[in-house]
């Protein structure tokens, strides 16, 4: 089954149930732990492996294709910003790579537009979306328009 | 049934499905409509949802107009070479005319974007691609969202669009319920801007064991951006545009990055290249306008994916596979090779656990390559869809594109985003998240313009919506007393089965893998009539549990979606996309009678459906660059 929980590391918390964009991982009722109640329908996201506070998740690669023996573990850091990941091949090898997953403090630089000025009645009957057009090309060039770029829209077959 | 009705009254905006079109809807909405109620409703966490959902290592749709790279109708003319002449071009340079506006905030944001340490331009993949770090991709995204929407319900699946009862072809809101509470959940709208999710799992996939999930789109995507509006009543587009995937055996890992930037190749399972061999059969069968054996390689002109994928198949049915991905070049490079596996790891691991398992490492071994089974959808190489509304800048002119709003369906106050949006191939992240925004631009100024004014939604509505929502458990409930145990009942069918049986009757009779692809109309009708009868036998799906409500409705939402592709498939009397699918009766492209595009409308009350062919309009003009 794609994802499994280990039993001596949940504590229960809910986290995977949370985030997993699947709906199949939920508290057993009798351990009153996670478990990947749907391995079939489990996309190998990683997001409830991601989210877990307490690295009980692990993934077992498909049965249909998958030899055991083999693991591919990860560690994601907001803080730092980073994500670390270890990959175990059945016959023992190991490789492990880092990437950065931000460049900025978490969440601090999204706008909320009820800051920002109305946008003018021009602007709501032009083509431009917001912060256009100078986010487009980070210039003083306008939007594109077919007549801008010498352009026709032609029926028919051949162009 | 003890489920309490939620309702949320006075929207404006109600944004169905937040992937990367939802997202950049419900973000752009508030820009417009300052003082307009936003309201998200997802079938997940918003933060982890959609195709989106594990990341992605790049951003497939990026223009660079900044760096002087392209223009937005360059890209036009790829996609349209792509598609073998079947794209929407108003809406395609649309979209990319504002695309790398979206993609510069998102790098404000906080995605790490790859930049060429020579120019400082971004560093590109391909021509229209361009590297990133995103695993996050998606919960940055999603924040804008959520802090720009007045609220945004997590795990609501939605299962009906409401309509107004007051005025014919008007849409009113959406109802569902949640799948953690098990609650009904009514929302009462001025608009709806669909931002669902298109369909995998319509066709049976190669792996049917737990190997299932490994679908190359998201399991989750149950085809509810089509089923939504098919039941509306709204005009689709190109359903017959399924699209198949030449992808690393089994994991399905992408091999955009390893074409485009690792520079690896493919070869047959005796070292031979063998694309080559077969196209000039090909050219016949298409014509010289879409392959050019002669002159392609020397105009650089890339070849349409679908008729790579032919030459894959091709050559594996001719005995000479598997196809392998050759590697053990690139991979020398240390630099390349942690490119190949960041890559993964980054938007499949799935791959890098399946090489993990099989001690695949591509410095040493080629690994294999597949075509998956087919899929329904219309942000990616395919433009399955709604029939929606151009700009009036671009559109304005062309009767049959232009009914006064961006991206609004045939459906009043219905917009859409991503998969919903017909006709758009190659919009991809980038691309869809830009179309939520022109949506929620629209929609603002339908409000404005007084379109929205006077809904009515009936109680009887929303009675008989929620009655039709519980009914599997009810079914569950009584059928259940009837057997000792199992899953084996005379009197209903669970949500697996019934998924295996669509699955398996697409497969056979629409064109899926075991039959390489391969169907005709005799086929498509016996499958038309299956699918009927399949329809009445999911009024008795049974639900045990909320997890499995959602489940029988996903299938409700792909059996729908497959039957629309079907009634395509069967109208298009050619070949148009060999390597995607094949009709057997009519084995070839044929300009004279069918370039244009498609549409169908579904009855509301009756379920018939009319189809229409729909002009091309193709841009001419400007010089590649």
């Amino acid at each position: 089954m794609p994802t499994f929980v280990y039993m001596t590391r949940c504590d229960g918390c809910g986290h995977c149930v949370d985030i997993c964009p699947s709906d199949i991982m939920h508290i057993d009722k009798k351990y009153r732990r996670a478990m990947n109640i749907e391995p079939n329908m489990c996309w190998e996201c990683y997001s409830c492996v991601k989210a877990c506070p307490h690295q009980a998740i692990d993934v077992r690669g498909y049965a249909d294709f998958a030899p055991l023996g083999h693991s591919v573990r990860v560690i994601r850091d907001e803080e730092k910003g980073t994500i670390a990941w270890k990959i175990k091949f059945r016959d023992g090898r190991e490789k492990n790579f880092l990437s950065p997953i931000t460049t900025q403090p978490w969440g601090t630089k999204i706008p909320d537009f009820r800051n920002e000025a109305q946008p003018t009645e021009e602007m709501r009957n032009s083509e431009l979306l917001a912060f256009e057009p100078e986010s487009i090309r980070l210039d003083d060039g306008g939007l594109h328009t077919l007549e801008s770029n010498g352009l026709k829209l032609k029926e028919g077959v051949y162009y | 049934m003890g489920y309490k009705t939620i309702i949320e009254d006075n929207i404006d905006i109600l944004v169905v499905g937040a992937g990367l079109g939802g997202t950049g809807a419900g973000y752009e909405a508030r820009y417009w409509g300052r003082d307009k109620k936003v309201v998200i409703a997802e079938k997940a966490n918003i933060d982890r949802s959609g195709a989106v959902a594990q990341g992605l290592y790049a951003i497939n749709c990026y223009m660079g107009t900044r760096w002087g790279e392209n223009n937005p109708e360059d890209h036009v003319r790829y996609a349209r070479m792509d598609l073998m002449g079947m794209v929407r071009e108003d809406l395609a340079f649309d979209m990319a005319r504002h695309v790398d506006s979206a993609v510069h905030k998102f790098e404000e944001w906080g995605l790490p974007l790859m930049r060429n340490p020579e120019t400082g331009a971004y560093m590109r993949e391909g021509r229209w691609q361009i590297m990133i770090h995103g695993e996050s991709y998606k919960p940055i995204v999603a924040e804008a969202a959520k802090v720009n929407a007045d609220k945004t319900f997590n795990r609501i699946m939605v299962t009906h669009l409401l309509m107004d009862d007051a005025k014919e072809n008007r849409v009113a809101g959406a109802v569902g319920f949640n799948v953690r509470t098990g609650n009904y959940h009514v929302f009462k709208s001025k608009t709806v801007v669909v931002g669902a999710g298109g369909a995998s799992n319509i066709f049976k996939p190669r792996s049917v064991g737990e190997g299932a999930g490994r679908v190359w789109y998201a399991p989750w995507s149950s085809g509810s951006a089509y089923a939504l509006l098919i039941e509306a009543g709204a005009k689709m587009t190109q359903m017959e545009n399924r699209i198949v995937l030449a992808r690393f055996k089994d994991g399905y890992g992408p091999v955009g990055a390893y074409f485009l930037h690792l520079k690896t190749y493919t070869q047959n399972a005796y070292g031979d290249e063998y694309e080559s061999k077969w196209f000039p059969a090909l050219e016949k069968m298409v014509g010289k306008a879409y392959l050019d054996t002669e002159n392609q390689h020397f105009s650089h002109k890339p070849i349409p994916t679908c008729l790579r994928n032919h030459a894959f198949i091709s050559e594996v049915n001719a005995g000479r596979g598997p196809i392998h991905m050759v590697t053990v070049e690139a991979f020398q490079d240390p630099h390349l090779e942690e490119v190949g596996w960041e890559n993964f790891l980054g938007m499949t691991v799935g791959q890098a656990v399946l090489w993990a398992a099989t001690d695949i490492d591509p410095k040493y071994i080629n690994p294999e390559l597949t075509t998956s089974e087919p899929y329904v959808m219309g942000s990616h190489a395919t433009g399955c869809g709604a029939w929606c509304s151009g700009p009036e800048d671009v559109s304005g002119d062309i009767p049959e594109y232009f009914w006064g709003y961006n991206r609004m369906m045939t459906v009043d106050g219905l917009f859409g985003a991503g998969d919903a949006v017909g006709g758009t191939p190659h919009a991809f992240s980038s691309g869809s998240f830009t179309e939520g925004r022109l949506s929620a631009k629209a929609a603002c100024k339908y409000i404005d313009d007084g379109k929205a004014e006077g809904i009515t939604v009936s109680d009887e509505q929303i009675a008989k919506r929620k009655a039709e929502v519980y009914k599997p458990l009810e079914t569950y409930t009584v059928g259940r007393n009837e057997i000792v145990g199992g899953t084996v009942s005379p009197s209903y069918i669970l949500p697996m089965p019934g998924l295996q049986r669509l699955q398996k009757l697409m497969d056979e009779y629409a064109g899926g893998v075991t039959v390489s692809y391969m169907t005709n109309d005799k086929l498509l009708n016996m499958g038309l009539q299956k699918l009927k009868i399949l329809e009445e036998d999911l009024d008795k799906v049974a639900a045990e549990d909320i997890h499995q409500l959602l489940r029988a409705w996903e299938l409700k939402h792909r059996h729908r979606t497959s039957e629309c592709v079907v009634q395509h498939t069967l109208f298009r009397e050619e070949t148009r996309w060999p390597g995607y699918y094949y009709r057997g009766d009519a084995m070839k492209v044929d300009d004279e009678n069918w370039h244009v595009l498609t549409t169908s409308q579904r009855n509301r009350n009756t379920g018939e459906y009319t189809m229409e062919k729909q002009p091309l309009y193709h841009l001419v003009g400007g010089e590649d660059k």
